[in-house]
């Protein structure tokens, strides 16, 4: 059985407020995920992830096209307290406590009473909150609500969790336990959809991943198949004010930071530019492979419309042929059916 | 009741209670008291009917100010700060988070009152120096203010359920004060002709008839009322409630949430 069967979702909303004009949010999507996987749902800001998780939940009603988690239709109770789910930048009742907000959730999740009050204080040390379980929610720190946020989706211990963005809003500290938190969830043998568009955070977790952009299905791949596609960068930074005349002419950006120069510039360029360096005796302070963000990956390859069909090219084909490493006997290449 | 509708029913409960909702008994106890006091100095004989009338109208004023502030933010401040996300994400069905809301408020309402009813006694006890049986009128009165409080809930429900708190409140608002002269309104509807008296009946019939469940009056002079009306006021409270109510799930069950 499939954790998440998504058969066709789509989503127009009505904007403007004297003539409505449709706004595409998500065109047909058709997506399967396996249990027990860890799923990166990525995309730029608008690509609508949020409209998916919502349509998934239930908050919002599909314009057409349907979907099943663990088999059961998404108006389904016994699939309800089945899943969990962490909102965007989630926002809980001023007037609880932590714990309190807990054991309500629990209570509506149907957790029993006897169960309740431990389930709730293991909860809280899971996501670090120990201490903070008796304070009032309005006390609460962006990072603490999410935090929260992240307890209430497991308060109940769901089959298929799913979290938008659950690193946002965290201290690196708080993103490293996340990581881990989701890690055990898979060696529980759950299912984590979680959305981000952060690509380390994807690298560093999912066994697979989607990539959404304006609304559209751009792929379904392995990550190291997504970071393969990306040209990795470099930055050095050099003592002194000069740039070598053979740097110059590779056309690569310098700044002058201070009394240092620094340049980022492709890691294929990287020993030429260092060898540069080194013949006129200019001191290299350091060299770091620069991160991309996939924000800057969306802006660099998929930054024309979906309509040209031109965007496609650069991304979504190579990645629709990669056969899926679970299990061979699926369908892989659903994004375009 | 559903375990469910319950809980939500006690958190809005607690919500109501932290939010200092319940100091509104503070001013009417100052109130009632400072009424006593006076009453009981010029001592002309009114003092029941004085403290009886100011009384039942403060527990009126204090709930329905209750009823629609809190009413309208029901769900439209649930939907606004996204706290409803992680409660429809779990096994509620969306008539069992309206029937809680419902219920927590009512249940809000009805504590409230019955700390006036109380005060009111206290005072009625004070200037009269007993409690005889036609105090039986206050407390069928308090209990009809009740029963005015459910419709009034109900209909700010059902604002809030589709549109903005400010219209809201101005809505529930509206139908209450158009509510309080039903009987008027329907007697002005029988004077008028033709296609005009049918629109005129349908809209006076539909607006709640909260002036049937004003007998401040009655209970002010002391007058019996009748087992027939306190029934039927009880029916007619009770099912146009639920009607407003369901009305109020029909709407929400089909909302697109922000
Ligand atoms: N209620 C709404 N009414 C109209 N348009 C909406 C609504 N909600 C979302 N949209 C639009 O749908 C598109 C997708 O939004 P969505 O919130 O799903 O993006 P996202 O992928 O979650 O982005 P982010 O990374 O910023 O969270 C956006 O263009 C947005 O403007
Ligand atoms: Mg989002």
């Amino acid at each position: 059985m499939h954790a998440i069967e998504i058969l066709g979702l789509e989503k127009t909303y009505r904007v403007g407020f004297w003539r409505k004009r449709p706004k595409q949010a998500l065109r047909p999507l058709f997506l399967t995920v396996e249990e027990g996987q860890i799923f990166g749902f990525l995309g730029p800001n608008g690509a609508g992830k949020t409209t998916t998780l919502k349509l998934l939940m239930g908050l919002v009603f599909p314009s057409a096209g349907t979907a099943r988690i663990l088999g059961m239709e998404l108006d389904d109770r016994r699939m309800k307290a089945q899943i969990g789910f962490l909102p965007e930048q989630p926002y809980f009742y001023d007037h609880l406590t932590a714990r309190e907000l807990l054991r309500y959730f629990g209570q509506l999740s149907g957790v029993e009473a006897r169960q309740l009050g431990r389930r709730v204080d293991r909860v809280l040390e899971r996501v670090g909150l120990q201490e903070a379980g008796g304070v009032e929610l309005r006390k609460f720190s962006k990072g603490m609500l999410q935090r929260v946020g992240i307890a209430q989706a497991i308060l109940h211990e769901p089959r298929v969790v799913f979290l938008d963005e659950p690193m946002s809003g965290l201290d690196p500290m708080g993103r490293f336990e996340v990581r881990s938190l989701i890690e055990e969830l898979k060696s529980e043998g759950k299912t984590v959809f979680f959305s981000t568009h952060i690509l380390s955070d994807a690298e560093a977790l999912c066994d697979r991943v989607a990539v959404l952009h304006l609304g559209e299905l751009r792929g379904v791949a392995a990550v190291e198949e997504l970071a393969a596609g990306m040209q990795a960068k470099v930055e050095i930074v050099w003592q002194g004010n000069s740039v070598p005349a053979a740097v110059q002419a590779l056309g690569i950006d310098c700044r002058t930071a201070g009394d240092t120069m620094r340049a980022v510039l492709p890691e294929e360029h990287q020993d030429f530019v260092l060898e540069a360096l080194i013949r006129e005796h200019l001191r290299v302070i350091s060299l770091t492979p620069v991160r991309m963000s996939l924000e800057d990956y969306f802006v660099a390859q998929l930054g024309e419309p979906v309509s040209t069909g031109k965007g496609d090219s650069a991304f979504g084909q190579p990645l629709r042929s990669i056969p899926e490493p679970a299990s061979d006997s699926e369908p892989v290449g659903r994004a375009r059916l | 009741m559903n375990s469910r509708v319950l809980h939500i029913a006690v958190n809005t409960f607690r919500e109501a209670v932290r939010d200092r909702v319940l100091y509104n008994l503070i001013a009417f106890a100052l109130l009632m008291s400072a009424a006593a006091v006076l009453v009981g100095m010029i001592s002309i004989n009114i003092e029941r009917l004085v403290v009886v009338h100011l009384g039942l109208t403060a527990i009126s004023f204090f709930g329905t100010v209750i009823a629609i502030f809190i009413g309208i933010g029901l769900v439209s401040k649930e939907i606004e700060k996204r706290t409803l996300y992680t409660v429809l994400s779990r096994p509620v069905r969306r008539w069992e988070f309206i029937a809680g809301k419902f219920c927590g408020l009512t249940g809000t309402l009805v504590v409230n009152t019955f700390f006036m009813a109380i005060g009111v006694f206290l005072a009625l006890a004070y200037v009269s120096h007993h409690l005889n049986s036609f105090d039986f009128a206050v407390l069928v009165a308090v209990y009809f203010i009740v029963l005015q409080f459910l419709i009034i809930t109900a209909l700010a429900l059902f604002f809030s359920s589709f549109s903005s708190p400010l219209l809201s409140a101005i809505f529930a608002f509206a139908l209450f004060v158009i509510g309080s002269f039903a009987e008027d309104l329907r007697g002005f509807a029988g004077m008028t002709h033709g296609i005009a008296r049918w629109l005129a009946t349908g809209a006076a019939y539909l607006v709640p008839n909260l002036s049937a469940l004003n007998i401040v009056n009655q209970a002010g002079h002391g007058q019996g009322v009748g087992a027939g009306l306190i029934l039927f006021n009880s029916a007619y409270a009770l099912v146009y409630t639920l009607a407003v109510v369901s009305a109020a799930v029909v709407v929400f069950e089909r909302r697109n949430l922000k």
